[in-house]
């Protein structure tokens, strides 16, 4: 049984049919950020998961179609985005200012 | 119980670090964050390999539990402090966890890993190692874990909070958005139940609310607290996060944690489930 874990955030990943990911790198200066936790909330802004990026400052979640915001929280700083996701793997890119 | 006697900050934590009668617990699915590095001090207990029996789907027994404690080096008498990563899910797990064996002085650090780290603080490498004791457990507190039966004998009876995500709770995805899609045969909630995510209950730090903030949100979702609750999730360690708060932090009397949860619900044959209108 996989659990509510931390999944490696720097494997590729197995898109099931009909799967819709959210993916993408987390970077500041043209450097990626690892150690961020990476926020997925949805359209109302609820909560809905949480990664830790990898030593590339990668990031994924599995979803559903429709609108997203990603927060991002390191020692670094702070950013968000706003991505709308299809069935398919999506790519949402993150710049902590 | 009151929020001072569970829950400490991450000041106390680092002021407290080698304080006499204290052992800082890490508790992660993926103990690789602690051997990245971890609290100095602090050793682990892994989530699956350490609480989980190997074979059958249950927790260890008392013995292996009474084996663990006295490899790790816990005493009866020692606070252990907990702290883990995924906003203390499974820090909030093992909180329980111990809770359910009996053991007497039990701490969360508020914020667990993610809150520590934030604060930029000092982690460590080092291998820590205790000397042996020799704990003794008690037997399991049912007062606090809810099975399969008494779940499907509270619908409409008592409160069943649902703290799962609101796609998870209106069967639209199995599991956290977080992980491939492959839990439970049926998507949706236990009829009856009331949908208050966890994460309501914490801060984007990891941080719990205030007890003011914990209430008003608890009440304005239809928390009947006359009423005895139980708590679960996908598969019991997000719904220990809000066990804690309820029955640790607001003082809610007869609070359960289904640790079963929604991958055992969600494949029972015949039990009624309910989905939202799309």
């Amino acid at each position: 049984m996989t659990s509510c874990g931390a999944p490696d955030q720097s494997l590729p990943a197995v898109v099931a049919a009909g799967a819709t990911l959210i993916e993408g790198t987390i970077s500041q200066a043209g450097s990626p950020v690892s150690g961020a936790y990476v926020r997925l909330h949805d359209a109302t802004g609820e909560f809905t998961a949480e990664v830790v990026s990898s030593p590339e400052g990668s990031f994924r979640f599995y979803a559903a179609p429709g609108a997203w915001e990603l927060r991002a929280l390191s020692p670094k700083g702070y950013t968000r985005g706003e991505i709308t996701a299809a069935v398919g793997v999506n790519r949402a890119e993150l710049v902590l200012s | 119980m009151a929020r001072n006697d569970v829950l400490v900050s991450a000041d106390w934590a680092e002021t407290n670090l080698t304080a006499p009668g204290l052992v800082f617990v890490e508790v992660d699915e993926d103990t690789s964050a602690y051997d990245k590095g971890h609290l100095p001090g602090a050793i682990k207990l892994d989530w699956k390999t350490d609480l989980q029996d190997p074979v059958r789907r249950d927790f260890v027994n008392k013995e292996q539990f009474e084996a663990l404690l006295s490899a790790k080096g816990i005493s009866n008498d020692d606070t252990v402090v907990l702290y883990g990563g995924n906003n203390n899910w499974f820090a909030a797990y093992a909180f329980w966890y111990f809770t359910l064996y009996g053991h007497t002085s039990v701490k969360l650090i508020d914020g667990g890993r993610k809150k520590w780290e934030l604060d930029s603080r000092t982690l460590s490498d080092e291998t820590v190692t205790r000397p042996a004791t020799t704990y003794v457990a008690q037997d399991q507190d049912l007062s606090i874990r809810a099975f399969r039966d008494e779940v499907v004998a509270s619908i409409g009876e008592k409160n069943l909070v649902d703290v799962r995500s609101p796609e998870e709770f209106a069967g639209t995805i199995l599991g956290p958005a977080h992980l491939p899609q492959e839990h439970a045969q049926k998507g949706g909630h236990v009829p009856s139940a009331i949908n208050i995510p966890w994460s309501k209950a914490a801060n984007d730090d990891g941080t719990f609310k205030s007890d003011d903030e914990l209430a008003a949100l608890y009440g304005a979702a239809g928390l009947d607290t006359s009423k005895p609750t139980i708590a679960y999730c996908r598969i019991g360690e997000r719904s220990s996060h809000s066990w804690f708060v309820l029955s640790q932090l607001l003082g809610q009397a007869d609070v359960k944690n289904y640790d079963g949860s929604w991958v055992e619900y969600g494949s029972l044959v015949g039990v009624p489930i309910e989905v939202d209108a799309k």
